[in-house]
């Protein structure tokens, strides 16, 4: 077993544990935590597949974890105060049906920002990927029907067939498993014909067009499948707090999903998740000492950058191998 | 006469005033080396971008394996069978060698969107790629990443990613550049071999190496092609003594 593979096995048995050690100890505040970690690891797993495989640094994937967001807010209202949504059609507060219209929405919405966006690379892909998350984020607050600048209350916490959503520790295992899920399809995409080709790209784009595979093909559905990652996660935080505000589509948002994959591991199988774990521990325990925490952060963040480029995996694991 | 496998027909590109090519028209025949020289700035490797697709031109014809190349991009080209090197080696660098040439045996393939199996374990992407790797002297370097590999292999890797992709042509943008005189002569007596593959657009530098391998040379000077012919019409052709092999060549 490689130390790879040994780092990552700690990192989601670890992850997986510390809720039932919370319990047993009677602290079961820290589930909700382990649950953020959760969320946010697959949050920038999503990220990870654009920006660790394909090089692709999306600045605006907040909008992607803000539509997954607001797909759980709208469909419970709307299944709330039993309104039709579209066309008759009902809301609803079933999680997986949430998911699946939060994962179809940015995906399509992720097709039409990647059809401009990846015709341009470097700095101008950075800010067009912001622009348009600000165009969302704006329209956001510009939208009454859905609470506008003061976001949208779900009252209570959407369903799950068998199990009882309101516990902490039976949403802590839907997170959870769903973060699984999310690990296994990034190793299976990275390790796949289109993941060489991905990857292949990132490190030498006239390279795989020499051998005749065009690169926008690829890097679009890369990015396509990151945002619906991404906004599945999205969905998954607006239970946690059962509440959306169009803060989850700023770009302090896009921004946190990017820190959490630098502090992880850039391209890492469990960097997002342990960039996630590092990232809700610092807010955690520095959140109580000081609102500025965040500088704290960021001095870390300078450290991970100058000194170990290849985050917490880079120090635990060393450097990244390609068979 | 046979139809030729790639034909340039009137090739014009300028950048402002320079004209770097200049009413080009050159053919590549089935199973013969045709060597591009000419002086450094003469337009050689401004032509192979046009050819390979990286370069648009201004007017002029490209057709290759009987098919108008002109609207297709270098990924389009590559899929028809251009098998293209590159002047400075231009590879995968976090890649090992194997996983370079499997690139290649993925996209003849034609089956990039496919997200689940791995590819490592995939013996229909990994035979191909070792049987070139072996036939470029590669096969013991398979699993070192591709920035890791000397200049020389790094040449060799390129041929092998050309090998693989199965190309119908191979332009081969100054091969021996950089290449020690053993590792010269070693690319050489392989290029000879690779001719029965397909054939081959060398542009060189290496004079011996182009007078021991081409059937035809076309020489280059200021954008234009001043002469072509074989290799004992080349060497005695006055114009080209004059503008390009000098005095004594």
């Amino acid at each position: 077993m490689s130390r790879e593979t040994i780092v990552t096995a700690f990192l989601v048995l670890g992850l997986l544990a510390a809720p039932f050690v919370a319990q047993a100890i009677g602290e079961p505040f820290y589930i909700t935590l382990a649950t953020r970690m959760a969320i946010l690891g697959l949050a920038a797993t999503g990220l990870n597949i654009a920006l660790g495989l394909g090089g692709l640094v999306s600045f605006g994937h907040a909008a992607f974890f803000g539509i997954g967001g607001y797909a759980a807010g709208i469909l419970a209202t709307h299944a709330f105060n039993g309104e039709p949504l579209l066309f008759g059609l009902p809301g609803t507060n079933q999680m997986i049906v949430i998911w699946l219209a939060g994962a179809v929405v940015a995906g399509i919405i992720a097709a039409l920002i990647g059809l401009i966006s990846l015709r341009t690379s470097g700095v101008y892909f950075i800010m067009i990927t912001l622009a348009f998350a600000q165009m969302i984020y704006y329209f956001a607050i510009s939208w009454p029907a859905y609470g506008g600048e003061d976001g949208l209350s779900i009252y209570v916490r959407n369903g799950f067939p068998g199990l009882n959503t309101l516990a902490p520790m039976s949403f802590f295992l839907i997170s959870f498993a769903l973060l699984a899920a999310g690990l296994v399809l990034f190793a299976l995409i990275r390790d796949s014909r289109f993941g060489a080709a991905l990857q292949a790209g990132r490190q030498n784009e006239t390279r795989l067009a020499a051998v005749g595979i065009a690169p926008f093909r690829i890097r679009l559905a890369a990015f396509i499948l990151s945002a619906m990652l991404t906004a599945v996660a999205g969905a998954l935080f607006a239970d946690l707090n059962r509440f959306v505000s169009p803060s989850m589509f700023s770009w302090h948002m896009s921004g946190e999903l990017i820190v959490l994959i630098i502090l992880g591991g850039v391209g890492r199988l469990a960097g997002p998740l342990a960039g996630a774990i590092v990232y809700v521990l610092f807010e955690f325990a520095l959140g109580g000492i000081t609102e500025h925490w965040q500088l704290f952060l960021g001095l870390i963040l300078l450290a991970v950058v100058l000194f170990a480029r290849g985050g917490v995996m880079g120090m635990f694991a060393g450097r990244a191998r390609h068979g | 006469m046979a139809e030729p496998i790639l034909e340039i027909r009137d090739l014009r590109k300028s950048f402002g005033a320079l004209q770097a090519t200049d009413g080009v028209s050159l053919t590549l025949l089935p199973g013969e080396i045709h060597a591009l020289i000419g002086p450094n700035g003469a337009g050689k490797s401004t032509l192979i971008h046009q050819i390979a697709g990286s370069l648009k031109p201004d007017s002029g014809d490209i057709r290759f394996a009987g098919q108008d190349v002109k609207p297709l991009d270098m990924a389009a080209r590559a899929r028809l069978g251009m098998g293209r090197t590159f002047q400075v080696s231009s590879l995968a660098p976090e890649f090992s060698a194997l996983r370079n040439v499997m690139l290649a045996v993925q996209a003849r393939a034609g089956s990039s969107f496919r997200f689940f199996r791995p590819v490592m374990r995939d013996t229909s992407l990994t035979e191909p790629a070792r049987e070139a790797l072996a036939r470029v002297g590669l096969a013991d370097r398979a699993d070192i990443p591709a920035a890791e590999l000397s200049h020389g292999e790094r040449r060799q890797l390129e041929i092998a990613i050309a090998l693989a992709l199965g190309a119908k042509a191979f332009l081969l943008d100054e091969p021996m550049a950089g290449m020690g005189p053993e590792g010269s002569q070693a690319l050489t007596s392989f290029l000879a071999t690779l001719r029965q593959e397909a054939p081959i657009l060398l542009v060189e530098h290496d004079m011996d190496a182009v007078f021991a391998l081409a059937d035809r040379i076309s020489v280059l000077v200021y954008g234009r092609i001043i002469a072509t012919g074989t290799v004992d019409e080349i060497r005695n052709h006055p114009a080209v003594r004059e503008a390009y092999l000098g005095e004594g060549a």
